[in-house]
């Protein structure tokens, strides 16, 4: 639905320019929440706003929905910008304008007959649950009610995409919950593609499909999550599951299990006392709900070192387990 | 010498004040309002012709964006250092090609438009600048044109700060229009040079200033009245829209 390829964008000066995406090639498959996850700087703010062209790339190809954007013309691309909604983390209202006009802003540009604005707006108010409010000025409103404004008017032109640029970090968590769930059912109830970045790795694990990790302008590594979470040494399951710090005891090894889909009922931890007579400790376990799907993380202390452990490892393995020897 | 006790001076000083308010008012309504249709768009495109602006590539040419620009820039710093008595006189020629004449309160237009557009021209720029980006993004994202975004985002947005700005605008009008009498443009200035300082009537001077104030009130809180209506919408806790509006001093 969103592609990407080779997207490269500096800023600055031509003999010392800062590059804020290297190469950048991302798809994004229509239907699905793909969520773009770094540090601040990494660039994810030009990543973002390089596929509705805000920021126009140096080189690559940005294709949404079969159309190239970085081929079309100015007055072609504003029509294409029509079926990309887009929400900021500063929700960027007109103050001069009620709940009701924002909303109408986004048809008044798409050219929408007045009558036919009110009713629509009326109905995009009413999804995002602020039908009584519409008469209300942005600054009557609190942080999650300006940002379901936001995500009313980035709907009102009916996008195919939706690009959420931190729509979230600038709420306190339980509005953030409510703003993801609610781009969630959007996702769902609309079918809408969504593509957001976000610095926080509990937006990815509460509504993502799929991320990708952008580090100084480059993708590390991306994919579904349910396929990153069974992937020797990935970094985003790593984030998704902290376990913190390996404490090592001398004399000790240390494993990281990673359990997903049908493994994780399976009482892996007994049968390793059982059939090894192994004295397991845990240091410590996540159990999140990935995708749709329980997934987890244990961290199991064995005495003795890694040699001694290989037998039970390798029984581990064949249980088709993920298991990583961190100390 | 005017003699206050003569029984037709109260009848007079009111005729002779009426004459000067109209004229005053005329000058300074019709100079107000080529004041508004040239300066704001003056000002709205030397905002969005600048790096970064909506306007940065008119007709796809950034040379020529810098250069109006540039040019914009020019002109309105000029007009904006030039003392109004000299600029009054070195337009002479030009208010005879407009207006036919010269002298008179219609030909006093002329002049006092022209000091005051370079004028609300910076209001309407430093209003405009104050706008936040990021406003400007989404009405982009939304597939606006650089129409749409002038007129539906930039130009509303600022409004308050502009109508504060119009307010010192009109004040500075009101002032310089007091000195459009030197070429006989009518008006209080004139009733208040020709009476209260060449015949000496302390009445008539008063009386000018007293008029000259009430007028200048009575601008200053219409203006605030419609700049608090529209600022109540956007108290937003945005640090950068509390900068003042009024930095701006006329030459």
């Amino acid at each position: 639905m969103i592609t990407l390829s080779s997207v490269s964008k500096s800023f600055g000066r031509a003999d010392s320019p800062v590059v804020a995406l290297d190469a950048v090639s991302l798809e994004v498959a229509r239907g699905e929440i793909f969520g773009v996850v770094g540090q601040s700087g990494a660039g994810k703010s030009t990543l973002i706003r390089t596929v509705n062209l805000l920021e126009r790339p140096d080189s690559g190809t940005v294709t949404v929905d079969g159309r190239e954007l970085t081929a079309l013309g100015d007055t072609d691309l504003r029509a294409a910008r029509r079926s990309i909604g887009m929400i900021f983390q500063h929700f960027n209202l007109l103050s001069s304008r009620t709940v009701r006009g924002n909303v109408e802003l986004a048809l008044e540009i798409a050219g929408v007959h007045s009558k036919e604005r009110a009713r629509r707006s009326s109905e995009i108010l009413d999804l995002v649950g602020l039908a009584d409010k519409a008469a209300a000025y942005p600054s009557q409103l609190s942080g999650g009610q300006k940002q379901r404004v936001g995500i009313a008017r980035a709907l009102a032109s009916q996008p195919s995409v939706l690009l959420s640029d931190e729509a979230s970090s600038a709420l306190d968590p339980e509005t953030t919950r409510s703003i993801l769930q609610l781009i969630k059912t959007i996702n769902a109830e609309l079918g809408l593609t969504v593509l957001l970045i976000t610095h926080e790795m509990d937006v990815v694990k509460t509504i993502c499909d799929s991320a990708a990790l952008l580090e100084s302008g480059r993708i590390v590594e991306g994919g579904r999550l349910v396929d990153l979470i069974s992937t020797p040494g990935s970094r985003l399951a790593h984030e998704l599951f902290p376990l913190g710090e390996v404490v090592a005891t001398p004399g000790a090894t240390v494993i990281d299990i990673t359990f997903s889909g049908g493994t994780a009922d399976r009482p892996v931890i007994a049968q390793l006392a059982r059939t090894h007579g192994l004295d397991v400790s845990i240091l410590g376990a996540v159990i999140e709900t990935i995708g749709g799907s329980q997934a987890g993380r244990t961290r199991l202390e064995l005495p003795g070192s890694a040699a001694e452990n290989e037998a039970a490892i390798a029984d581990l393995r064949s249980q088709n387990l993920l298991v990583e020897v961190v100390a | 010498m005017i003699d206050p006790t003569d029984p037709g001076f109260w009848p007079g000083l009111f005729q002779v004040l009426l004459v000067g308010t109209g004229q005053t008012l005329y000058m300074v309504g019709v100079a107000l309002l080529v004041t508004i249709i040239i300066g704001l768009p003056l000002g709205v495109v030397l905002v969005t012709t600048e790096p970064g602006g909506v306007l940065e590539r008119p007709f796809g040419s950034r040379a020529l964006g810098r250069v109006i620009n540039r040019v914009l820039d020019f002109v309105v710093n000029l007009g904006r250092s030039v003392p109004f008595i000299i600029l009054m006189v070195a337009l002479i020629p030009f208010t005879r090609l407009i207006v036919g004449t010269f002298i008179g309160s219609t030909a006093a237009i002329v002049p006092l438009s022209a000091v005051a557009i370079p004028f609300f021209a910076r209001m309407v720029e430093i209003s405009i600048k104050e706008v936040d980006n990021g406003l400007v993004e989404a009405a982009e994202s939304l597939g606006a044109t650089r129409w749409h975004i002038v007129a539906k985002v930039l130009v509303p947005e600022a409004l308050s700060p502009m109508i504060l700005g119009l307010s010192t605008t009109v004040t500075s009008i009101i002032n310089f229009s007091a000195m459009v009498g030197t070429v006989a443009g009518g008006g209080l200035g004139d009733v208040a040079i020709r009476y209260g300082y060449q015949r000496y009537s302390v009445i008539h001077m008063v009386a000018v200033i007293i008029v000259i104030f009430v007028i200048v009130m009575i601008l200053q809180a219409i203006a605030t009245h419609f700049a608090k209506k529209f600022a109540r919408r956007s108290i937003d806790p945005t640090p950068t829209e509390r900068k003042s509006h009024a930095t701006l001093q006329l030459p």
